[in-house]
């Protein structure tokens, strides 16, 4: 038995809850038979990849879902050896080369050339052309993104692109100007409650208002947490009625305690207790960027206006920071003891340091 | 459709798959767009059939890759482009393994003297080979530096253009062995001329207007503009009844963000579009900055151009003071940095806006 998040997935166009005017448009391009390449972007769990499934099965046909999974095997020109999973059918061929960090160019450059290379053999193909599609294409590096340029434009006849990113900001501009953007946004709040009724309508339930609405508050407009959670939820509680407490994932809850912490006390013995508490996080593989943003986030719902402003910004500071630093712990305690800094001048003396360095 | 999927499926090449930027790549140096002085450069060149190395350097989409190969092909004709000319580009592997063994190789063949083309015309072919190193600016330092000594070397048989979008990134010992050219932004009115010319030979069927729209989007990239024109023309003509093109699906292909969105995030900052600082809206504070950005990355809106439009929309307003202009300036332009080396878009483009806020309220 399959979760729900892939059970009610929309296999064709047709299907799709929300972005009506989206579907439409890619249905006429599928139709067209003059297909672009596509950069598909928006936040998680707002349906890119379910859109762009459909779209191949638009194009393809249901043969596109008969998948297969290969390990290949690539070489860099230093002669080490990459494994890479690729995920293909006989259509399309679907990899994350962000995977292989700074090698991901030999697999763009492998991979694409293969495909670019040989025609399409199945002359009942509907189209003439292989699509690939790269996942997390806004985590490719610069070279891999530069080796795409010329490839996207030589060998349109034999292949098709699509991009699935989470922003445009780091796909650089060339490529952009190749690719056809499209914008999948998170769905709005009515559009999730639309699904989630969806769902318990067919798996024949009641859904009461008060469960989808907590539910909902609780997702942010992430649709796949949204259903991972409801049917949690359902296992848990299978009426679904009385006082619901969606259950928060534990690392939440526990930066919840970080942020806490940070107010209740501000001394060196409690930053060596937060130190702990990190530590903790990170070893359960939670991104250090994630864990900063909750913890910002639960103590600017506990300050005063003024310290709000400074939270964020040192948030911000120390973000960076530790994007462009190597050591992730070192940087989440810089950005603790500073908040502490902070909050006890603010507390004891009602002082502000002014946050722009002008 | 089924008639054109069979066709597409028997013939070789279908005109209609190519992309028009393809497709509409200038045949000679003399339909190259905008570029008159890079032009006139070539041209005399062409005439006395020697070339120097040459640097071609300048933003993207603005015809320096359509230039060398319009030129070259003018050079040694169909029969002969194949022989003469290595084009090698940031998809082909380019460290120095390959500048040693594949560039060298190349260039160092003597070329062999031949006679009329098989179209009947006869083309300059002059007695060397020429090696376009596309988008140079991704090769290694060390790749470069293995091609200085090749560049002299075999300068009598072999002439290199480089192309590349910034000179900065070009070590200088190879700089200074080629003549540069920079190509500027097109000016609007080559590229309106082009894009009108290629929007009839497809028949585009466009609103009024749409074509400027384009270019103003576009920006000075010509490829830019002909992919928005091709994708919006994809998407109307597959429709039926076919309709024109209209502005909406320009602005909707070209992932700018709407006016609306952006003059909402402008209001949080206390900041109206119309007339400059607000108190009125410098009330709404921490909360209203933090509800809008939270929609914005909702919508998947992506920072960087979120950041670009608050810019362009932000700075001309006459009425908001220079000191607090200027802050608001430093604030984007530190966004911008951040952004660049990977931030998160999120929380970055939240402290920007903050900063701008407390610009305005100052």
């Amino acid at each position: 038995m399959s979760l729900w998040v892939d059970k009610y997935r929309p296999r064709t166009l047709d299907e799709l809850h929300y972005h009506d005017q989206l579907s439409a448009r890619l249905r006429s391009l599928a139709a067209s038979g003059d297909f672009p390449h596509i950069l598909f972007y928006g936040p998680s769990g707002a349906g890119k990849k379910t859109r762009i499934m459909c779209t191949l099965r638009e194009l393809y046909g249901p043969g596109v879902e008969k998948l297969r999974i290969d390990q290949r095997v690539f070489v860099t020109p230093s002669n080490r050896k990459l494994d890479v999973n690729v995920v293909q059918s006989n259509y399309h061929i679907e990899l994350t080369p962000s995977d292989v960090g700074m090698y991901d160019r030999v697999v763009i450059q492998d991979i694409l050339k293969e495909i670019a290379q040989t025609q399409q053999v199945d002359l009942n193909a509907k189209q003439r052309f292989k699509v690939v599609i790269i996942n997390e294409a806004d985590a490719l590096t610069r070279d891999a993104q530069a080796a795409l340029r010329r490839t996207m434009e030589k060998y349109m006849n034999n292949m098709r692109l699509i991009l699935c990113a989470g922003s445009t900001s780091k796909i650089i501009a060339p490529i952009r100007s190749r690719c056809l953007l499209v914008r999948v946004a998170a769905p709005t709040d009515d559009e999730m409650s639309k699904v989630l009724h969806h769902v318990a309508k067919k798996e024949r339930f009641h859904l009461p208002d008060p469960a989808s609405d907590a539910i909902i508050s609780s997702s942010s407009g992430n649709l796949r947490k949204a259903l991972l959670v409801f049917e949690a939820m359902k296992m848990q509680r299978p009426d679904l009625s009385g006082d619901l407490d969606v259950a928060k994932p534990d690392w939440e809850t526990y930066c919840g305690k970080v942020a806490d912490a940070i107010l209740s006390e501000q001394s060196a013995q409690k930053l060596l207790e937060i130190r702990g508490k990190l530590y903790e996080l990170l070893s359960h593989c939670i991104p250090p960027t994630v864990v900063m943003k909750t913890i910002s986030e639960r103590l600017v719902e506990k300050v005063d206006d003024e310290v709000k402003k400074q939270i964020v910004h040192w948030t911000a500071y120390y973000e960076l920071r530790m994007r462009v630093g190597s050591k992730k712990i070192f940087h989440l305690e810089a950005f603790v003891a500073k908040i502490m800094m902070v909050y006890k001048n603010y507390t004891l003396m009602g002082m502000m340091d002014d946050i722009d360095m002008f | 459709m089924t008639t054109f999927a069979s066709k597409s499926a028997g013939s070789g090449s279908d005109s209609r798959l190519q992309p028009w930027v393809e497709k509409y790549r200038p045949k000679t140096i003399d339909d190259v767009s905008s570029q008159e002085h890079t032009v006139a450069v070539l041209r005399k060149a062409l005439a006395s059939t020697n070339l120097p190395h040459m640097l071609f350097y300048g933003p993207p989409g603005t015809g320096k890759t359509s230039t060398i190969l319009a030129l070259s092909r003018q050079l040694f004709g169909p029969d002969l482009f194949r022989s003469r000319v290595l084009e090698l580009n940031a998809s082909d592997e380019r460290g120095i393994s390959v500048v040693r063994e594949k560039i060298k190789t190349f260039a160092r063949e003597t070329p062999r003297h031949v006679g009329v083309s098989s179209d009947g015309k006869t083309y300059p072919c002059p007695p060397y080979k020429l090696i376009i190193l596309d988008e140079a600016d991704s090769m290694t330092q060390d790749a470069q530096s293995a091609l200085r000594r090749i560049m002299e070397t075999y300068s009598r048989i072999t002439r290199f253009c480089l192309v590349c979008n910034y000179v900065t990134r070009i070590i200088e010992p190879l700089a200074s062995r080629c003549s540069k050219f920079r190509f500027r932004p097109l000016d609007s009115t080559s590229s309106q001329s082009r894009i009108e010319m290629i929007a009839n030979a497809e028949g585009v069927n466009v609103d009024s207007g749409v074509l400027e729209l384009i270019l103003q989007l576009a920006d000075g990239d010509l490829r830019k503009a002909i992919t928005y024109l091709q994708t919006a023309q994809r998407l109307h003509s597959a429709t039926t009844p076919p309709t024109p093109v209209s502005n909406m699906s320009i602005h909707e292909i070209s992932g700018v963000v709407p006016t609306d969105t952006i003059d909402d995030l402008l209001r949080s900052m206390g900041v109206d579009p119309e007339s400059g600082i607000d108190q009125d809206f410098l009330k709404g504070g921490f909360e209203a900055v933090k509800n809008n950005i939270k929609g914005i990355s909702r919508d998947g809106w992506s920072a960087g151009q979120v950041l670009e439009q608050v810019h362009d929309r932000l700075i001309p307003i006459a009425t908001i003071g220079t000191i607090a202009k200027a802050q608001a300036a430093l604030a984007i332009a530190e966004c911008d940095k951040a952004l660049c080396e990977g931030g998160d878009e999120e929380i970055q483009l939240f402290e920007c806006c903050l900063r701008i806020h407390a610009a305005m309220a100052r």
